[in-house]
C-alpha cells in the first residue's frame, strides 16, 4: 500500500476550508480549475504509460473533482475512519481520472502518478484494493460498484451509521445485469443513504450506447425501479452538488449526469475511438493547448 | 495473412481466427458471431461490414451474451460467441454450465486475449482461470490454438463439429510452429522435439518458448522432448503417459494459473497411472502484480531461458 502523502493532504485540507468559505460562482471556478489541473495529469499519466481510457476520464472527472474536493466526508490521513463517506468508482476502467483525484486529495504523493501502469506500481490499470488507502473495492470488470455499495449502504443502516454511500457508474454499464438486480434491493431496503451518478456520456466502448443496446428513457428505468431521479450536467459542480445536497426522501437516489465523453478536448469529444486511443505526440500537445486556452 | 509485416514478431492468433471466420460465414450462412461490445476487441469489425445482419452485439451484459449465443444455437445457426476471456469465462461461467455444457449445446465460446495478454490492466483483466474453470465441466472441447495456423485449422474444425467448443484465441503475439499445418484432430498431441531426459508438455503462447527453451538446454547438454498440446480437454493421454515413462520428469508450461489447467490435467493423469515429478510453470496461483505481459513472463519465468533453468533445476 502506498502511504499517504502529509504535504499534499494539507494542501487538499486548504482547498476544502477555501471552497466552504466560498461562494457559488468561487466554488465553480475552484472545481473546474482542479478538474483542469487533473486533465493534464490524466494526459501525462497515458502518454507514459502508452495505455488507457482517456474519453472516460475527461468525462468523469468533473464528478470525481467535485465529490473529492467539495463533497465527500472523509479523512485521507485516516482513510478507513468509521462512519465516512463511501465513493465507489464502479466504471473502474477510469482509473487514471480516480488516481489523479485520489492523489490531489493526499491519499498518495501525486509523484507516483508518472509510475500508472509502470511494472510493480501500486497503480494498476483499475483501481485495486489494497494498493491505495481510499479505494474501498476492486473495480474493472463493470458491474461490480453498485451491489457492493448497495450492502455497504444497508451495514450503514444496521449499524446505525449515518455516513452516505456514492457510486459512480458508466452509462453503457448498465447494460449488466447486476445493476438492476441492485437497483431493486436499494428500493426494497428504501436506501436514502446511496446515492449513484450515472455518467451519461451516451458512449460505451465500440459505438453509442443507444446505437447498441439502448438505455432511454433512463429516468424513467431508474423511477420505475423506485428510486429518486434527478438530472443535471455533469460538468457543472454546482448542478452536482445541489443535486446532491436536495433533501431526500426515503428513496434511493440517482443523479443523472449529462456528460461528453473526452471533454475539453475538441477533437476527442463525443467520439467513440477515444474510449482508449492514446494521444500521439502532437496530440496531446494539441490537447493541452485546449485545456489552458 | 494480412499481417505478415508483424511476421518477425510473430503473429496475433486473433487476426487469423477473424479471418477464417470471415471465409467461413462466406460459405455457410448459418455462422453468427455474437459480441458484447466487444466487436473491435474480437477482431470482429470485418466480419460486421461484411455480414452486418450476422453479427449480434448484445452490448455490455456477458450472461446475456451466452444465453442469446445458446439461444442462437438451439434454433440452428452456428454460434461464435466473442469476448474477452476473462469476462466471458467469470462472468457467464452458470450460463457456461448450464446453457451450453450441461444442455449439451453446440456453440464455440471464444476466449479473447486470454492469459496475461491484459497485463498493466491488472488481475481483473487477467484470464489465467478460465481453464481450470471450463476443465471441470463435462461435454465442453478445450482448444488453445498455439499460433494462426492452428487457429485457421480449430476455428474450421469447430464450426462443422456441432459441439460445445470454448476456443482460447490468444493476443500475444507467437511465430509459426513447425508441423501445424497438418489435419487438427481433438485429443491428438504432438511431439515436437524429441528428448530422452525430461519433457516440457506446453499449451498455446508457450509452446514457441518451450521449443526455444529445448534449444538452450540442448547447448547445455540436456535432451529435452516437447510436448504440443492443443487440446486440454480432450487430453492426449497416451503421449504423455508414453512421455513421462520414457523421460521420467515432466515440467507444464501454460499461459495460466498453474492450478486446475495443463499443470493440474497432467498432474492428475500422472498421479493415477504412473506418478512422475512435475514442475509447473504459469501464474503461481496468486493475482499478479502490475506490469506489461513481456514483464510478467520474464517474472513467472515463462520464457526459453525461464523453461530452460526450471528444467536444470529439476
Ligand atoms: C464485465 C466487463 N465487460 C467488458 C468490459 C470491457 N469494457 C471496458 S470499458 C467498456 C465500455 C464502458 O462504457 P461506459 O460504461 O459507458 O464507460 P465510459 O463510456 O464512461 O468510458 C467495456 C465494454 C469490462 N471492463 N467489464
Amino acid at each position: 500500500m502506498l502511504p499517504n502523502s502529509p504535504a499534499q493532504i494539507e494542501l487538499w485540507k486548504a482547498f476544502r476550508k477555501e471552497i466552504s468559505e466560498s461562494d457559488a460562482a468561487r466554488t465553480r471556478y475552484m472545481i473546474l480549475e482542479q478538474s483542469r489541473l487533473a486533465r493534464t495529469e490524466i494526459l501525462a499519466m497515458i502518454q507514459i504509460a502508452g495505455m488507457g481510457h482517456v474519453g472516460g476520464d475527461f468525462s468523469v472527472i468533473d464528478i470525481l473533482t467535485t465529490l473529492y474536493f467539495a463533497e465527500l466526508n472523509i479523512d485521507p490521513s485516516d482513510a478507513a475512519k468509521e462512519n465516512r463517506d463511501w465513493f465507489i468508482l464502479s466504471k473502474g476502467h477510469c482509473a487514471a481520472a480516480f488516481y489523479a483525484t485520489l492523489a490531489h486529495s493526499g491519499y498518495f504523493d501525486p509523484h507516483e502518478l508518472s509510475t500508472f501502469m509502470q511494472p510493480m506500481s501500486m497503480l494498476n490499470g483499475h483501481p485495486s484494493k489494497g494498493k491505495i488507502s481510499g479505494i474501498e473495492t476492486s473495480t474493472g470488470p463493470l458491474g461490480h460498484g453498485l451491489p457492493i455499495a448497495v450492502g455497504v449502504a444497508i451495514a450503514a443502516n444496521i449499524q446505525k451509521q449515518d455516513h452516505r454511500t456514492f457510486v459512480v457508474l458508466g452509462d453503457g454499464e448498465l447494460q449488466e445485469g447486476t445493476n438492476w438486480e441492485a437497483a431493486m434491493t436499494a428500493s426494497q431496503y428504501k436506501l436514502s443513504n446511496l446515492i449513484v451518478i450515472i455518467d451519461r456520456n451516451r458512449l460505451q466502448q465500440g459505438a453509442g450506447t443507444e446505437d447498441t443496446n439502448g438505455l432511454d428513457p433512463l429516468d424513467g428505468k431508474w423511477e420505475s425501479f423506485g428510486w429518486d431521479v434527478q438530472i443535471v450536467d455533469g460538468h457543472e459542480p454546482l448542478e452536482l452538488l445541489d443535486a446532491i445536497r436536495r433533501g431526500g426522501n426515503e428513496k434511493p437516489r440517482c443523479i443523472i449526469a449529462n456528460t461528453v465523453k473526452g471533454k475539453g478536448v475538441s477533437f476527442m469529444e463525443n467520439r467513440a475511438e477515444w474510449h482508449h486511443k492514446v494521444p500521439s505526440a502532437e496530440q496531446n500537445l494539441a490537447a493541452l493547448k485546449e485545456l489552458f486556452s | 495473412m494480412s499481417n505478415d509485416k508483424s511476421a518477425a514478431q510473430g503473429f496475433d492468433n486473433r487476426i487469423a481466427f477473424a479471418e477464417t471466420l470471415i471465409k467461413l460465414a462466406s460459405s455457410n450462412p448459418r455462422i453468427v458471431a455474437v459480441a458484447s461490445d466487444s466487436a473491435g476487441s474480437s477482431n470482429l469489425n470485418a466480419f460486421k461490414a461484411a455480414f452486418p445482419d450476422r453479427l449480434v452485439n448484445v452490448g455490455i451484459a456477458e450472461q446475456d451474451l451466452v444465453g442469446v449465443g445458446a439461444g442462437l444455437a438451439n434454433a440452428g445457426l452456428i454460434p461464435f460467441i466473442c469476448a474477452a476471456s476473462c469476462f466471458l469465462t467469470a462472468r457467464a461461467m452458470e450460463q457456461i454450465k448450464v446453457d451450453i455444457a450441461y444442455s449439451n449445446t453446440p456453440a464455440i465460446l471464444c476466449g479473447m486475449s486470454p492469459g496475461i495478454a491484459y497485463g498493466e490492466l491488472g488481475p481483473t483483466h487477467h484470464s489465467i482461470e478460465d481453464l481450470a474453470w471450463l476443465r471441470v465441466l463435462p461435454n465442453i472441447t478445450i482448444a488453445v490454438p498455439a499460433d494462426a495456423i492452428e487457429t485457421e485449422h480449430v476455428v474450421r474444425w469447430a464450426a462443422q463439429a456441432n459441439q460445445p467448443t470454448f476456443i482460447r484465441v490468444s493476443r500475444h503475439k507467437v511465430p509459426l510452429l513447425p508441423g501445424t499445418e497438418r489435419k487438427f484432430r481433438p485429443g491428438t498431441a504432438h511431439t515436437l522435439a524429441q528428448g530422452e531426459d525430461i519433457t516440457i508438455v506446453a499449451l498455446g503462447t508457450m509452446v514457441s518458448a518451450a521449443l526455444e527453451a529445448s534449444k538452450l538446454l540442448k547447448t547445455k547438454g540436456v535432451s529435452a522432448r516437447v510436448i504440443h498440446v492443443t487440446t486440454l480437454k480432450p487430453l492426449d493421454d497416451d503421449l504423455i503417459i508414453k512421455a513421462a515413462r520414457e523421460t521420467g520428469r515432466i515440467v507444464t508450461v501454460e499461459e495460466a494459473s498453474t492450478i486446475g489447467g495443463l499443470g493440474g490435467a497432467v498432474a492428475e493423469l500422472l498421479a493415477q497411472v504412473h506418478p512422475t515429478p512435475m514442475r509447473m510453470i504459469g501464474i503461481p496461483g496468486i493475482f499478479a502484480p502490475t506490469g506489461n505481459v513481456d514483464f510478467l513472463f520474464e517474472r513467472f519465468g515463462m520464457t526459453p531461458e525461464g523453461i530452460a533453468e526450471t528444467c536444470l533445476k529439476f
